[in-house]
């Protein structure tokens, strides 16, 4: 039998993105959600247009920057970014192995600037007021015939579909376990993909039947 | 008044493996068959088997699920042309809160549902408070949706429901996942209502205090009316075994 870590108390629920708001005084807590929504598009832009080593790590440190002055609480602000920087070390080092180091960390760092960025806009802003902001940035599409609020519940329920997905993966990984079936990938990816559909589908149903898309 | 006239419901079910080789393509299952019912009582009752039709019936009534055929009229707003308008007046508590609470914290929530009577976040804010505290959840209102018990969650997920004040609130399970304590708390809330109520339920004690109960059974009402009757004709149901599964 594996040994494993003896297990603590259980941490609280990752919250993810949308539910990580921290009250707080920080002039990021006191820029209203539109200049933040917009500035964090600016960003995004940015990423992904500029390449090269040096404007890469300029753009983390500006972002890291911000989060610090943003005077967020260090722990649970890691907690929500490490499944991140996981993923953006495991994604950078397979682009180191097959295009080489510059890349590697160009990509990597994208990563974890964008989803900091991200983190720090939704930390500092109230979902509510986002949703607001996302109405509002969104209206010109009303135009051409998108509905905005539709939209912006889209983007809203895009963030808060991740953590709702780990617990997803989580709870089919223990059911496979409790099988000995944790290596088989039928017992694993089949189910948390049904899992994952199926909550999509109850809550697009029950945002409907609150009239939310009316 | 919800009228069901002549309402059915069908669905494409995929081919039985057995059939694929003859041919046989995807087959049509009917999940309610057509049903004319006039439910105007305060507390309706929906019991039956898993599987029976009870959630196709009780969706019916707010246009999450459409009539195949005939139709299904609330107030006169018929759910297939007027889906808006239903849902206004049609509020509805589904078994898993989980599914229904789309917001980080609970104020957040029941502003959510207050959008859609135009009111502007300061508004929102205020009455979702007002909203939580008649509740009892005051003291949660700020706090991760994520910390709080199945119970409260389902609380919750009623608050954001009733928030809107809808004169119709159709419960499918509502206290299926829920243990005694909270199911008492969930039923008297509920009994305590103005709105009509129509309560989905495998509760028999709750059915019973119904002005009306529906037994479904295959897709089919075969009981519409007396509590005292209806039970009686589940508990022989469920002895037979004669049902869907
Ligand atoms: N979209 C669908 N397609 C095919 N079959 C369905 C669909 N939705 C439900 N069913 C089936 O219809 C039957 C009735 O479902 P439902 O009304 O949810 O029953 P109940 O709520 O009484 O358990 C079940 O056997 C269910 O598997
Ligand atoms: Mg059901």
């Amino acid at each position: 039998m594996r040994r494993r870590r003896a297990q603590g108390p259980r941490r609280p629920p990752w919250t993810g993105p949308l539910g990580l708001f921290h009250a707080g005084s920080s002039w990021l807590h006191r820029v209203g959600p539109g200049p933040k929504v917009a500035g964090l598009g600016v960003l995004g832009i940015a990423v992904v247009a500029l390449t090269g080593v040096v404007t890469t790590l300029a753009l983390a440190l500006v972002t890291v920057a911000t989060a610090v002055s943003a005077r967020l609480p260090l722990r649970s602000t890691t907690r929500a970014v490490l499944p991140v920087l996981l993923t953006a070390a495991t994604v950078g080092a397979y682009q180191v192995w097959q295009r080489g180091p510059a890349v590697g960390l160009e990509v990597g760092l994208d990563l974890v600037t964008l989803v900091l960025a991200a983190t720090v806009v939704t930390a500092t802003t109230r979902a509510d007021e986002l949703l607001d902001a996302l109405v509002r940035g969104l209206g010109p599409l009303r135009r051409v015939g998108l509905r905005p609020e539709v939209l912006a519940m889209a983007i809203g329920l895009m963030l808060r579909a991740v953590p709702g997905l780990l617990q997803t993966a989580t709870e089919v990984r223990e059911a496979a376990r409790a099988r000995g079936l944790e290596r088989d990938p039928r017992a694993t990816l089949a189910p948390a993909a049904v899992r994952a559909v199926a909550r999509a589908r109850s809550t697009g149903e029950a945002l409907a039947a609150r009239g939310v898309g009316d | 008044m919800i009228e069901l006239e002549q309402a059915g419901v069908t669905a494409y079910a995929p081919a039985q493996p057995e059939e694929r080789g003859s041919g046989g393509h995807e087959q049509v299952v009917t999940l309610l068959h057509p049903t004319t019912c006039t439910l105007a009582e305060r507390r309706i009752a929906v019991i039956g088997a898993n599987g029976s039709g009870k959630s196709t019936l009780a969706r019916l009534i707010n246009g999450l699920a459409l009539p195949s055929s005939g139709r299904v009229l609330v107030d006169g707003a018929d759910t297939a042309t007027d889906g808006a308008a239903v849902r206004r007046r049609v509020g509805f508590v589904f078994t898993d809160p989980d599914a229904q609470l789309v917001m980080p914290t609970p104020v957040e929530d029941v502003a959510l549902s207050l959008r859609r009577l135009g009111l502007d976040r300061a508004a929102r804010t205020a009455r979702a408070r007002q909203v939580l505290a008649r509740f009892g959840l005051a003291e949660r209102a700020e706090l991760p949706v994520s910390a709080l018990s199945g119970g409260q969650k389902q609380l919750l997920a009623l608050a954001g429901v009733l928030a809107t004040e809808p004169a119709v609130l159709v419960c499918d399970e509502p206290t299926t996942l829920l243990d005694l304590r909270w199911r008492r708390v969930v039923d008297d809330l509920l009994d305590g209502l103005p709105q009509q109520v129509l309560l989905v339920t495998h509760d028999l004690e709750a059915a019973a205090r119904a002005d009306r109960v529906l037994v479904v059974d295959q897709a089919q009402v075969v009981h519409d009316g007396d509590p005292e009757q209806a039970v009686a004709l589940y508990r022989d149901l469920m002895a037979s075994g004669a049902t869907t599964g």
